[in-house]
């Protein structure tokens, strides 16, 4: 069985402009030692849907079912979550100066959550554990950095911090939210290093959201793309970086530049994401979308399987408009074989030209 | 051409003619840090660009990568005057404009414009987006009055605005179209250089394709040259004529775009490359990470000799004891310059270098 199962959940703030929807029908499933990654871009919905699961959007409309370790979260009461939330999902937030409080030295803010969790641990336990924890994440003297105050840990040090506390209870499933986006590039790979060895010694799950493909392509098993608050796309990395079937995401993959098409125009997405208290009729891409029909202006598709059942759509488009089998693939093979990168691309191409989509 | 200084071969011909708009030449910006109180000695300074020169061919684009605290804004600045130079020199079409007056500057502050990273910090949000546009004209006098609205219209249609949005305010714009006024007021005056400091990294990857074609395609009409900046090295790739990498206020490497790119000579440069993540996961998992241990030091006590050897992956005594010259490197091009005692070889494996020191 799953670690977390996620069924139908939609989530809506009822504002004074009207009803803003953030999430509207979301399924998916994590399974122990695995890594989801969730993209989308601003106001896709990934952020809120992975608060609500841990019971941080208050005021909001909430339907649906989030089952983990057999327990619904989404039926807890405040007391109930604030157990599981920090000791059985960990959470590492985008930016870590400020989810690290100013006035606390890093070691006393990890064995307040080693204590808040665990009354049977003394103060000096839980100071050794902090240690422990620092050294683990890969800070270095973490006896005497311990007793330093968050600002003077550089932000690569912080997000160690951040992650030495969300491992400090030994989660079954941790959720990070771009806990990269703050960081240069070495530094981020530093500590996509660090999540990928702490997650296989700990067969801890690990959800990934992200705005940045190179990070899912890098470190995820499974990825859902979202969009308006829905998932528009789901499958294995594979499925989505070289057999993708939605438009949307053939959209973001062919938006970042990268070396194969060095010189060229990039191909943006036209026009800008929804707002979520108007939302477009029919399919939320369609007036975004280059391949749209009479059916997307008035029908929203379902996700649905295409070719294999892990790979799910929502979109119209018949499934041979992926790049599975004949030339795309093909040529996908080649580009691997040649060590190039950005094969994606290419497939998009051959795609786009199928005789399938055009018609 | 080995044995000439980098300056010196800088201020030399440019590959691809002589034709160079701005030159920096052995720039050094400090920013003097004080104790407090009311004697305020100066105790050290924060060496935030120490020693940098370069040369960008009119009409062409020079991608300026390096992380946080490795001063490229902080050059980026003073080329557009907006920070005095603690010593060296800038020259723009042919003049000194280093530490020029106010009142000198005045006719070079029209030809060289900014575009900043964050469109909702850049512009006045209680001040109509015709009123920003249109501000370089009331400041310059280059525009009457009574055709300023007219103009800036014709502005807001070329960077793909509504004209009839005129009248709206910032806040009713989102991310990208912000970004776009911000282009649209640089180009108020037709520019001759435009220094963009992270345009993009604030925008969704979709969004951003759309500002970095539009900079693509105004460049293409107007001839303009680019001072562009980022972190991300696939958007510089993308933009850029020849690229230089800024570690610690200094170049550690510079050159054509595909000769940096393809074969990088400085083990920064390889690492920098090695961690940007490709979205490709075939790539990704064939690709060797080179992992850097620790963070980028401070600048005001930036490390001996070459400022990258304690986190470099090929560090010997040498490295901590002499400062590297930025030069032409053993079987390079001409124009690609390297500052290592120690480039990487073809061939060489310099993860497992990095793996092993770890």
């Amino acid at each position: 069985m799953a670690l977390l199962e996620v069924e139908n959940l939609t989530v809506s703030f009822p504002t004074g402009d009207g009803v803003v929807r953030a999430v509207r029908g979301v399924s998916f499933s994590v399974e122990p030692g695995q890594t989801l990654g969730i993209v989308g871009e601003s106001g896709s919905g990934k952020t809120v849907l992975t608060q609500t699961l841990l019971g941080l959007t208050p005021g909001a409309v909430i339907t649906g079912k989030a089952v983990f370790e057999g327990t619904d979260l989404l039926q807890l009461s405040q007391g109930q979550m604030r157990e599981v939330r920090g000791a059985r999902i960990a959470v590492i937030f985008q930016d870590p100066l400020t989810s690290l409080h100013p006035l606390y030295r890093v070691g006393w803010q990890i064995s307040e959550m080693i204590r808040a969790h665990d009354k049977n641990v003394t103060k000096k336990q839980a100071a050794a554990r902090a240690v422990e924890l620092l050294g683990r994440v890969g800070i270095p003297h973490p006896a005497q950095r311990v007793n330093d105050y968050p600002h003077q840990f550089s932000g690569g040090m912080r997000q160690r911090a951040m992650i030495a506390m969300a491992l400090s209870l030994s989660p079954r499933m941790i959720i990070a939210d771009e806990p990269t986006t703050a960081l240069d590039a070495t530094v981020q790979a530093q500590i996509l290093d660090l999540l990928l060895n702490l997650q296989r010694e700990s067969d801890t799950a690990l959800i990934m959201i992200t705005h940045d493909l190179g990070v899912v392509a890098d470190i995820a098993d499974n990825v859902m793309v979202m969009y308006a608050g829905r998932a528009a796309e789901k499958g294995s990395k594979q499925d989505i970086f070289y057999r993708q079937h939605h438009p949307y995401t053939k959209g973001l993959l062919e938006s970042i530049p990268n070396s194969s098409a060095a010189s060229e125009r990039l191909r943006p997405i036209p026009g800008m994401p929804p707002s979520l208290i108007n939302l477009p009729s029919g399919c939320k891409f369609h007036p975004r979308c280059t391949y749209v029909m009479d059916r997307c202006v008035t029908e929203e598709p379902d996700l649905r399987q295409i070719h294999d059942f892990s790979h799910l759509s929502a979109c119209w488009l018949p499934a041979a408009a992926t790049g599975v089998g004949g030339d795309a693939e093909h040529q996908r093979a080649e580009a691997v074989a040649e060590g190039r990168t950005g094969a994606a691309v290419e497939v998009a191409e051959v795609i786009a030209a199928s005789p399938e989509v055009a018609s | 051409m080995t044995d000439e200084s980098p300056a010196a071969f800088m201020t030399g011909a440019m590959p691809g003619g002589d034709d160079v708009l701005v030159r920096v030449e052995n720039l050094v910006k400090y920013f003097p840090v004080r104790t407090a109180g009311f004697v305020r000695r100066t105790v050290g300074n924060v060496q935030a660009v120490d020693g940098v020169s370069l040369a960008i061919p009119r009409g062409k684009t020079l991608g300026l990568v390096g992380e946080t605290g490795s001063g490229k804004s902080t050059l980026a600045r003073c080329v557009a005057g907006l920070l005095p130079v603690t010593s060296g020199k800038v020259t723009f079409d042919g003049h000194d404009i280093t530490n020029l007056s106010r009142h000198r500057m005045q006719p070079f502050r029209r030809e060289i414009q900014m575009i900043f990273q964050d469109p909702y910090g850049s512009l006045n949000p209680r001040r109509r987006v015709g009123a920003i546009i249109g501000d370089p004209f009331a400041i310059h006098k280059t525009v009457p009055a009574g055709e300023r609205k007219r103009k800036v219209q014709e502005l807001m249609e070329r960077v793909g605005l509504n004209p009839e949005h005129y009248n709206r305010f910032p806040a009713e714009f989102s991310g990208g179209q912000r970004q776009r006024i911000g282009v649209a007021r640089a180009l108020a005056l037709r520019p001759k250089l435009i220094i963009c400091d992270e345009p993009v990294s604030a925008l969704d990857v979709s969004i951003q394709a759309q500002v970095l074609n539009l900079l693509a395609d105004l460049q293409r009409d107007y001839g303009l040259t680019y001072l562009f900046i980022a972190h991300d090295l696939e958007v510089v790739r993308h933009v850029s004529d020849s690229v230089t990498v800024m570690y610690l206020g200094r170049v550690a490497e510079s050159g054509p775009k595909e000769l940096v790119y393809d074969t990088p000579r400085h083990p920064y440069t390889a690492a920098l490359l090695s961690a940007a993540p490709a979205a490709d996961p075939d790539a990704a998992a064939s690709r060797q990470r080179i992992i850097l241990t620790g963070d980028i030091p401070s600048p005001i006590d930036p490390p001996s000799g070459c400022r990258f050897h304690p986190r470099c992956p090929k560090a010997q005594e040498l490295c901590s004891q002499q400062d590297p010259p930025l030069e032409v490197k053993a079987g390079d091009a001409a124009a690609h310059l390297t500052a290592c005692h120690f480039p990487v070889e073809a061939g060489e494996n310099l993860a497992a270098e990095a793996a092993a020191r770890r």
